[in-house]
């Protein structure tokens, strides 16, 4: 994985609720069997309109995606997550995430920041003001700053940042743990089922 | 202090436990398909590890499948590649595949109850946010993405940390002809896609006791539009019932030593929630959705909102975006809203009750003119059960079409979808945008409603025939 210090970027407003992973990445896309090429993807049916805010001229190369609230609802698709990061984003702004989404974006390294919904729309606004401004999020203070305006908090466990400030993938970290799993096997009921 | 029956299942799974870091917890079945795992196999490939418990995985061929004609090769290429990938990981690293054609395969959520693999008090995970449904029987069950589909195959674990707790509590009985599906979605309109959000959700009450398995399997997988990656209703009678003498159950000693500990899975009286949320059953109807999230539902007898009359901005921008995707006027009754397909089929409702559900409507009639009906078993197994019951004469005589074993038009990843406009009732679980073809609107419903509008050929409850 890919690890998350810091980055400086533009960013995007999605003023929509409810961006379920079926319009992150609709299933006709979940079809490859690699791990690449799911940008093409991105929100493929609403990039069809010319207006929708991503096909602006404005937004180009934006690396921070703003978005309403409850974003990431819906299937547990990891290729929402890699669909934005192929695409170029680093971060994702909501004031609620679906679970599996969240989870499945810190462990491909996409950091989601979850701020209050109000200020949420405060950044959306300023964004639209001004698409040229940069922020930067500094993930070992677990901030986002805009220069003139200053810096919002927002939080997440220690043990994740520091997961994603190291770019470290869990398997590796589980298989530190490999006796203590072999340990508890061996006291499992003898009459759970077996598939063979 | 007492706990919840998810903590009890919970703690029964921690493998480790250190300050600061997330449970390493233990999971018992790993259900896998097609579509979320060749890039798992892949990163185990490219880091060469094995798969650790082959033998509490198990796989089939689900998302993909074409439901007209199971025994020949797939003909979309793309799809096709998927499915022989599945085939071909599952034959390197020595899994248990049920491949189309096979009498096993059908939709994973549908199979793993089937062959009595999902048990009470075990932990059950699949690369697909419906694994929800096998929280039915007390286990704890819920979706995951494809990196963890790779950490459960390295590992036989997860990283976890404990989640919240929330009760839905349904008191009374359901009134005549309404239905679980009825339920789970007045549920989520109750407490919206977020509702759940970082919670278990454990179904208690009177009306939930009264259900089935298969209507608490309905429940249990539609946890996750409400927000809750996993719901779970207590084990008892009922389920005790359902499981004895099915394939991988225990028997003899052992079913009488599990059916001892599975008593002990319940939520203690003085443990508590973090969120509760309790329903009168006696209030509820047949419930559709309008909109395009699964939260936006009401009764089939009243009419599609008005945006303005949300308070909430967000709220109503939302419904403004989704009547205009809907194709809906507000005021419009939803008994006047006209379908050109009904889907009766998914993991949400697949099973051999959903179908006789739909047949019990639908039998001695027609499905009305220019209205296609189709009806998927959720697995192959479900298949010759009905063909045995004759329910598959039942549908063809009204002039359904009778399919094979998928997920089918829930998803259209198999040549089963809405053409752009067309208007589906549909007894899935999605109503977004896109979800059942480009440009397709769903409308979410019970079976008995969904063959009660292929009749009418607008949205109609039985009692509406």
């Amino acid at each position: 994985m890919e690890a998350f210090t810091t980055h400086t970027g533009r960013a995007v407003p999605l003023r929509r609720s409810n961006v379920d992973t079926d319009q992150i990445i609709p299933a006709v896309w979940l079809k490859q069997v690699s791990r690449t090429g799911f940008e093409k993807g991105l929100f493929a049916a609403w990039r069809e309109d010319p207006e929708f805010v991503l096909n602006r001229p404005e937004y180009q190369g934006a690396s921070i995606l703003v978005a309403g609230p409850d974003f990431g609802t819906g299937s547990s698709r990891e290729h929402a997550v890699w669909a934005l990061q192929q695409y170029g984003f680093r971060a994702v702004v909501s004031a609620r995430f679906g679970d599996i989404f969240r989870n499945n974006a810190t462990k491909a390294g996409l950091l989601p920041i979850e701020l209050p919904e109000a200020n949420v729309e405060r950044l959306q606004a300023k964004i639209e003001a001004n698409p040229a401004k940069e922020f930067t999020i500094d993930l070992s203070r677990r901030e986002l700053r805009c220069d003139e305006d200053g810096v919002q908090s927002f939080e997440i466990d220690d043990y994740t940042r520091w997961r994603l400030l190291e770019g470290l993938d869990d398997i590796g970290l589980t298989l530190r743990h490999t006796d203590e799993i072999t340990a508890y096997e061996e006291g499992r009921r003898s009459w759970l089922p077996v598939t063979a | 202090m007492g706990r919840t029956l998810a903590d009890k299942v919970y703690d029964a799974h921690v493998v480790r436990s250190a300050e600061g870091e997330p449970d390493v917890l233990y999971i018992d079945l790993h259900l896998v398909h097609e579509v979320t795992s060749p890039q798992a196999f892949d990163g185990l490939r490219m880091a060469d590890r094995a798969i650790r418990r082959p033998d509490l995985t198990i796989a089939t061929e689900d998302h993909n499948v074409p439901t007209t004609d199971i025994l020949s090769p797939i003909a979309d290429p793309v799809s096709r590649a998927q499915v022989e990938t599945l085939r071909k990981n599952c034959a390197e690293f020595g899994v248990r595949l049920h491949p189309m054609g096979d009498a096993g395969q059908g939709i994973v959520h549908v199979i793993g109850p089937q062959l009595g693999l999902t048990q009470p008090g075990m932990t059950v995970v699949c690369g697909d946010s419906h694994t929800s449904t096998h929280g039915a029987f007390g286990a704890l069950a819920f979706g995951i993405g494809t990196s963890e589909v790779e950490h459960v195959l390295a590992t036989q674990t997860l990283s976890q940390r404990r989640p919240k707790m929330m009760a839905v509590t349904v008191n009374g009985t359901l009134p005549y002809g309404v239905t679980a599906k009825d339920l789970i979605l007045a549920v989520i309109a109750r407490i919206g896609t977020g509702g759940g959000q970082g919670h278990v959700v454990e179904y208690r009450g009177e009306a939930i006791r009264a259900l089935s398995m298969e209507g608490r399997m309905t429940v249990c997988n539609m946890s996750i539009e409400a927000g809750a990656r996993a719901g779970m209703i207590a084990p008892d009678e009922t389920t005790f019932a359902y499981l004895e003498g099915r394939p991988h159950a225990p028997s003899g000693d052992d079913w009488e030593a599990a059916k001892e500990y599975w008593r002990s899975l319940h939520t203690d009286d003085d443990a508590t929630f973090d969120k509760e949320v309790v329903i009168d059953a006696a209030e509820l109807t047949p419930f559709v959705t309008w909109g395009t999230n699964p939260g936006q539902g009401v009764p089939l007898a009243a009419y599609v909102p008005d945006p303005a009359a949300y308070d909430d901005p967000t709220q109503r921008s939302a419904a403004e975006r989704a009547l205009e995707y809907m194709g809906l006027t507000a005021g419009t009754p939803l008994r006047d809203v006209a379908v050109d397909t009904v889907f009766v089929g998914s993991c949400t409702n697949g099973r051999i009750e959903d179908l006789r559900a739909a047949a019990d409507v639908i039998k001695g009639r027609k499905v009305a003119d220019g209205v296609r009906m189709l009806v998927v078993p959720g697995s192959m197994k479900v298949k010759a059960q009905a063909e045995e019951e004759g329910l598959n004469e039942v549908f063809t005589a009204a002039g359904a079409e009778w399919r094979q074993a998928g997920c089918s038009m829930c998803l259209g990843m198999n040549p089963d979808q809405l053409k752009p406009g067309e208007r589906s009732a549909s007894t899935s679980n999605r109503n977004f945008e896109g979800r059942q073809g480009k440009g397709g609107r769903t409308h979410l419903v019970s079976p008995a409603v969904a063959a009660a509008t292929a009749v009418t050929g607008h949205l109609a409850a039985p009692a509406d025939l």
